[in-house]
């Protein structure tokens, strides 16, 4: 009988959603009839593209957002009736970590014990174990506003865990972190779950759902899959290959493979590329001399969302193909960075960054935030006037003629480079104006856009009424109005759906083979499998450069045969930091 | 029995510790963060100074025109009692068509003509007349010019009769200025300005830094731990109360030992209304945050709705009884226009209790109003 309540509880998921509706407004519902369950002692993955609805089922199962329709039974209790004893049984981390920038992190501990009440007697012995277990310690006095982005995400997990909660929720923990915190933290929660805490992890990177015990994958607003990752990838078992010995034509072979029947998916995979077949195909052969190689691989979570999508788009792009061809001129680089330094005041943000970018070339700054990516693009932009050092846009000296090379290159940043208040139309308008396109130039640029993208039905919406996916497509339709030679992105697609993402670099990818340059800065793994070449940016410097490929197999080893990029990443870190420390 | 009073005895000092945990929170971010010591130390001691040096509404040697058509001795002395005034710095001329320019321009701000006619009329024992010419666009300017000139006809017909030569005026008004004999604006200035400087604090300070949690995000971690929106508001009130009559204290020492504003009331009377009045004030800012959640709106909302009410529509500036009666209805929401007059009261006069239990009655009744749309708008819910 006393061992009753014990076994009721493991039977009892920790939380159940029963058709769980949510809109916000006139848009299609943020959350549409979701059903499912979360266990305690496990990691689950809520898995979704940005704007799929994670953050609003989070806060619904805080009770600080009521369903419109169906409930939210969270540890037992239902969030419309008992919200405050779900508050004292939970911890919850929101996007931003939820720290105060002004006080200390021992201010910040004591400010969370006191609110939840954590007896005094027990503080001593908490706080010292949360500091070690996150390493957080030696700087209990600094400002939480002062920390780096792991630290704060540590923090932020530390006031979360002082009363050992029940049910942790953990919205987007890994956004904005470099990739050695994010692996630090996913060990820690690993082990909360081996105490029996129920961990709800929320992430736009379909890696790490991998990870995760259980994935409940949202896709606007609907709930598209709800098991353990591996029975997602089990759909495109034996369906995924990969094509290598295609190097230097990958980008041309990609888009005509996409076009062909029995390709669900495909991407570029560094030097290779990375083929879905429908059930039972093998990727189609090539009658060329250089046949490149198929073989099986390892199928992703990403492969089988696509597949469930019902695959990706195809490989044509009429941006590309309207696009008038850049040749080679001389073969001097497109852009040139020399010894690019910034320091503001006693901190350099960006540390002699040297690189050179051919001419039909994609390169990335690859790095975790604050390591002096924006920095090093800013400088290349002409928007920062570099300490020392110089830089090159298409043959122009930028402190000499930026305005001149900011002509010739076309600048995407995801999140901000649209005036939200501005219609489809008006954006196009306004940028072509800024870009000095007028007349009859003007008016075929910004048909052909409408053209191209499809953005005819929805010329007089505000933008930033757009749905994400179309949003992208319009930063991208304003970026390339005046037929840039150099293509600047800032984190392009990081948090995008796949299907988005795969549409966006099938433009790219046919812009860079009329000659257009690109330049991406990313924190985002993935994206930079699309580079030709990149460097790994990290505190300022650049610690690293070459082809993923070639990032990879320095690294790889006995431990590590087949390294992803985060793997190559954390190894190349490590090694500078241990280079450093010598 | 004794479990539940146990269990009330707990719940009330996690409350308790709670509370103390966020008004500490607060008072460390309020220490920390320059902006709050910036609106609630250095904008009080601009205002302050601007007020106490800078805007005053004393005319002191405003240049007027004097044209003078016919010199006889008799308007010659007249013009040097206008050259003699202090408040008018005298330019001569012959014809008044010299200064049409100057007035236009604002390089005199009247012209006063003694006519041709003027020692003319006076010997024949008619009323004689001076001229007087001002600006009408700026009215305050044009009605000083205008007055002082009368007055100083006056005082000049006054001499000439006790010297045997004029008319005695029939009936002579003496003035006595009482509380503020000198008629210094400053002493009724500084005054006003303190409740502007507390509905600075006030709201202005407390809509934004609440807005800025909402920005942040940290109010939404902090509404899914068991503290209640009560608890939350308090936490937000009791230091930023504190705050506003520091600097009102501030105030009060600069404008009676730097300024030398009399003050002839009590300390608790100041204290008493100075509390009273931060309750709309802070009840304000809260509303203005909970709607809005948005840094930069709630400063623009505060602006309109708390600190140029109380600058324009609470007699600090201009008169309520002049206003139109539209405007004068108004002005009853404000709740610096019953501060303002208790303060100037404490400050010139003295304690007047039933004029200061009514501001405060109608102070504290705004107040509640302000409390309850707080409370109703800050559930503990997102969206």
């Amino acid at each position: 009988m006393t061992s009753a309540p014990d076994n009721a509880s493991a039977a009892v998921p920790f939380v159940r959603l029963s058709s769980v509706s949510k809109r916000f407004g006139e848009a299609p519902p943020a959350l549409d009839s979701i059903d499912g369950v979360i266990a305690g002692g496990r990691i689950t993955g809520l898995v979704g593209p940005d704007g799929a609805g994670k953050t609003t089922l989070i806060r619904l199962m805080t009770g600080l957002m009521l369903p419109d329709q169906g409930t939210v039974e969270v540890l037992g209790y239902d969030t419309r009736r008992d919200p405050a004893s779900i508050q004292a049984a939970i911890g919850y981390m929101p996007q931003r970590f939820g720290l105060y920038e002004d006080l200390s992190v021992q201010e910040n501990l004591d400010l969370y014990a006191d609110l939840r009440g954590l007896p005094l007697a027990e503080r001593g012995r908490t706080f010292a174990e949360l500091l070690e277990f996150t390493d957080l310690a030696p700087f209990t006095t600094r400002l939480a506003g002062k920390l780096s982005g792991g630290m704060k995400q540590k923090l932020g997990l530390a006031c979360a865990l002082l009363r050992k909660p029940r049910l942790l929720l953990l919205d987007e923990p890994g956004v904005g972190v470099d990739p050695i915190s994010r692996r630090d933290l996913w060990k820690m929660v690993e082990n909360l779950t081996a105490e029996g805490i129920g961990v709800l992890w929320s992430t736009a990177y379909l890696d790490e759902a991998e990870a995760c015990d259980h994935v409940l994958l949202l896709n606007q607003g609907r709930l598209l899959f709800s098991g353990s990752p591996h029975e997602m990838t089990g759909r495109v078992e034996n369906r995924v290959f990969r094509l290598s010995g295609t190097v230097g034509r990958r980008r041309e072979r990609l888009s005509r493979l996409l076009d062909q029947e029995g390709v669900v998916d495909g991407v570029i995979q560094g030097e290779a590329i990375r083929l879905v077949m429908k059930p039972g195909l093998t990727p189609p052969s090539f009658d060329e001399a250089s046949s490149p190689r198929a073989a099986a691989a390892q199928p992703r979570f990403e492969d089988a969302f696509v597949d469930m999508l019902g695959g990706g788009p195809g490989g044509r792009s009429q941006l590309a193909e309207t696009q008038r061809p850049f040749t080679a001129d001389g073969g001097r680089p497109v852009i040139e960075a020399r010894g690019l330094t910034k320091r503001f005041g006693d901190f350099t943000a960006a540390d002699n960054i040297t690189f050179d970018i051919p001419r039909g070339e994609i390169f990335g700054l690859l790095g975790p935030n604050g390591a002096g990516k924006s920095t090093t693009f800013k400088m290349l932009c002409g928007l920062l006037k570099p300490t020392a050092g110089e830089g090159r846009v298409a043959g122009f000296d930028l402190r000499r003629d930026a305005a001149e090379a900011r002509n010739r290159l076309g600048y995407m940043a995801q999140k901000f480079s649209l005036y939200g208040d501005l219609s489809v139309l008006q954006n196009l308008n306004f940028f072509a104006g800024v870009y000095g396109l007028s007349g009859l130039r003007k008016r075929e640029r910004i048909d052909l856009m409408t053209e191209i993208f499809d953005f005819r039905g929805i010329h007089d919406m505000s933008a930033k009424d757009l749905p994400l996916g179309l949003k992208q497509r319009l930063a991208l339709a304003c970026a390339v109005l005046h037929e840039p030679e150099v293509l600047f992105l800032d984190e392009p697609t990081s948090g995008v759906d796949p299907i988005t993402r795969r549409e966006f670099w099938t433009h790219i990818n046919g812009l860079v083979e009329k000659g257009v340059t690109v330049l991406v800065t990313t924190h985002f793994m993935d994206e930079a499998e699309y580079c030709d070449r990149i460097s790994l940016i990290y505190r300022g410097r650049s610690i690293a450069l070459g082809s993923p490929d070639e990032m990879k197999a320095r690294v790889a080893g006995k431990d590590l045969p087949d390294p992803t990029m985060e793997d190559a990443f954390i190894a190349l870190v490590q090694g500078s930091e241990a280079k450093e420390a010598a | 029995m004794s479990a539940r009073v146990k269990k009330q005895e707990r719940e009330g000092s996690g409350r308790a510790r709670r509370f103390a945990a966020l008004v500490r929170k607060e008072t460390y971010q309020v220490v920390r963060d320059p902006s709050s010591i910036l609106i609630a130390f250095v904008l009080p001691l601009i205002l302050l100074f601007l007020f106490g040096y800078g805007v005053s509404l004393d005319t002191t040697q405003t240049r007027i025109g004097l044209v003078v058509e016919e010199a006889t001795p008799l308007t010659r002395d007249l013009a040097a009692s206008f050259q003699a005034s202090r408040y008018f710095a005298v330019v001569n001329g012959r014809d008044r068509r010299e200064f049409g320019d100057d007035l236009v321009l604002g390089r005199v701000r009247g012209i006063v003509v003694i006519p041709a006619r003027f020692a003319a009329d006076h010997a024949a024992g008619r009323n004689p007349a001076v001229q007087v010419i001002v600006d009408g666009s700026d009215p305050n300017t044009a009605n000083f010019v205008q007055n002082y000139a009368q007055g100083t006809v006056a005082n000049w017909e006054r001499q000439l009769a006790s010297e045997g030569q004029g008319h005695v005026p029939a009936i002579a008004a003496e003035q006595r200025f009482w509380f503020n004999p000198e008629l210094t604006s400053r002493n009724f200035l500084v005054p006003g300005s303190i409740a502007i400087v507390m509905t600075l604090v006030g709201t202005l300070l407390t809509s934004l830094v609440v807005a800025r949690e909402w920005e942040r995000g940290t109010m939404e971690a902090m509404m899914a731990t068991p503290v209640s929106a009560a608890e939350l508001l308090a936490g937000k009130l009791l230091p930023y109360f504190i705050l506003g009559l520091t600097s009102m204290t501030l105030c009060v020492l600069l404008a009676v030992f730097l300024f030398g504003v009399p003050f002839r009331g009590s300390t608790i009377a100041l204290y008493a209304l100075s509390a009273v009045f931060l309750m709309p004030a802070l009840g304000q800012g809260l509303v203005i945050s909970a709607v809005t959640k948005n840094q930069f709106l709630a400063s623009q909302l505060a602006l309109i709705t708390a600190f140029l009410p109380a600058f324009l529509l609470s007699g600090f500036l201009f008169e309520i009884n002049s206003m139109p009666t539209a405007i004068q209805w108004i002005t009853y929401v404000v709740p610096a226009r019953y501060l303002i007059p208790s303060l100037q009261t404490v400050f010139l006069a003295g304690d007047i209790w039933p004029m200061f239990a009514r501001a405060i009655a109608v102070m504290f009744l705004i107040g509640c109003v302000f409390f309850a749309l707080a409370a109703r708008s800050t559930r503990k819910r997102i969206g």
